[in-house]
């Protein structure tokens, strides 16, 4: 039996995954290409805010039965240092130009969907609710990620160019994804979390067909950022989580229990 | 007696919720929207349930907050706002005389989705995009639309164009 702290654990990854990258997509308000787009990104991210929201609410819960703490969604997102974040190494990217900031998105909404598909079966009911709720927003994620890559993909030399530098450059941190430790596979084992190894081969299949469909090139390089039990997941992040954590969580840090 | 009193004081709550608009889109309540999903006396207690619509979306707490005033104001003593997430929130919900009302506003009413819910955690359907959909534009009529952005003002809505009549609108995205 998986206890309730590594329960915790798990729903950190889960819920630090969406924080950060509606941080990063918050980053672009402002500056998106187009009204449209800095419309679109916005509401992408309040959805992933609002996820994040949900499994932080039920990991403060789940923390309180084991540890003398309350702690609420605001404690977890805004006290924590990046060594606590569980988080993929792929979100905390920063977000580039627009083709590295949909390549990012991409890659990561493919994995999403069907991580949360996985979890709306899950065993513990909790996970199961948030995760089928969450499901119906990710689709549109995906169908929208998916749809600029192809309009960027099969677009003019230059916006192909940068997207397939975009999706090369960030190949490196999608092993991380499918890459599951101890604690991950127990939880998968009693029906409650996701084995994550088993979404590497349909995620490929539906990344291969939309690179196909963009004229693009699949990266090859087998490498991978963050594996063996040593990346994001783990607490070992990129100096740039640091600084993104610095801006985001200066307010609370500086007034700390300051309310809107 | 109590039974009676009782009984009365749920349809009461029931139209009182209903006269609370949307905030974003004022001509339909959240009753109508299938925000509120139950109202019961649990002894002395009222707990209304509650579903949120768009995780993320910000009218979520401004309408908590105009529920617990709705309450307070129909003199309930003791009542409760209980949040539920599932079965998660669809516009399927949105009741027939809302979509019209809806539609006359402005906003062309979301399509319903037909599509149940253990087809869409189906992995096979992770490379079905959703076929444009036939948006009928909610000035002219016309069903010659196109599709602007996939999100618009609110979280729920999408961003349309007109091409017989050129005028941009919004649709209410079936989900």
């Amino acid at each position: 039996m998986s206890s309730d702290r590594q329960l915790f654990d798990y729903l950190l990854r889960l819920g630090d995954s969406p924080l950060v990258l509606s941080q990063r997509l918050g980053e672009w308000v402002g500056h998106g290409p187009i009204l449209e787009e800095d419309i679109a990104l916005t509401n992408v991210g309040l959805d992933l805010l609002g996820q994040a929201r949900l499994w932080y609410a039920y990991a403060g819960e789940v923390e309180a039965r084991f540890a003398d703490v309350e702690r609420g969604e605001d404690a977890l997102a805004f006290l924590r240092d990046s060594g606590e974040f569980r988080n993929l190494l792929l979100v905390e990217r920063p977000n580039g130009n627009y083709a590295d900031t949909m390549a990012r998105q991409f890659y990561f909404d493919h994995w999403h969907w069907l991580l949360l598909a996985q979890l709306a079966q899950s065993r513990d009911a909790c996970i199961a609710e948030i995760a089928a709720k969450a499901l119906k927003e990710v689709t549109y994620h995906l169908e929208r990620s998916t749809d600029w890559v192809i309009r960027l993909g099969d677009g003019t030399d230059e916006s192909h160019a940068k997207m397939q530098a975009a999706i090369e450059e960030l190949w490196m941190y999608t092993g991380e994804m499918f890459d599951a430790d101890e604690p991950e596979i127990a939880l998968a084992t009693e029906g409650i979390g996701c084995d994550v190894r088993k979404l590497a081969e349909p995620w490929h299949r539906a990344i291969s067909g939309v690179l196909a469909e963009a004229t693009l090139v699949v990266p090859t390089a087998t490498w991978m950022q963050g594996t063996k039990g040593r990346g994001g997941k783990q607490g070992v992040h990129s100096e740039e989580l640091g600084r993104m954590l610095a801006t985001m969580q200066t307010l609370q840090r500086s007034y700390p229990g300051a309310q809107w | 007696m109590v039974e009676a009193a009782t009984a009365l004081a749920v349809d009461s709550v029931w139209q009182a919720l209903a006269a609370i608009p949307d905030p974003e889109i004022p001509v339909v309540s959240v009753v109508e929207l299938g925000i509120v999903r139950g109202v019961e006396w649990r002894g002395e207690e009222l707990v209304v349930t509650v579903t949120p619509t768009y995780s993320g979306c910000p009218a979520t707490e401004v309408i908590a907050a105009d529920i617990d005033r709705a309450l307070a104001a129909s003199g309930v003593a003791k009542y409760r706002v209980k949040t539920k997430l599932a079965p998660a929130w669809t516009t399927d919900w949105i009741a027939p005389a809302a979509r019209e009302r809806l539609a006359r506003f402005g906003i062309a009413p979301p399509g319903m989705r037909m599509r149940a819910e253990s087809q869409a955690i189906d992995a096979s359907a992770i490379m079905t995009r959703s076929a444009a959909a036939r948006v009928s534009c909610p000035r002219c009529d016309s069903r010659n639309t196109r599709e602007l952005s996939r999100f618009g003002s609110t979280p729920c809505k999408a961003q349309y164009r007109c091409e017989d009549c050129l005028e941009p609108f919004d649709y209410f995205k079936p989900h």
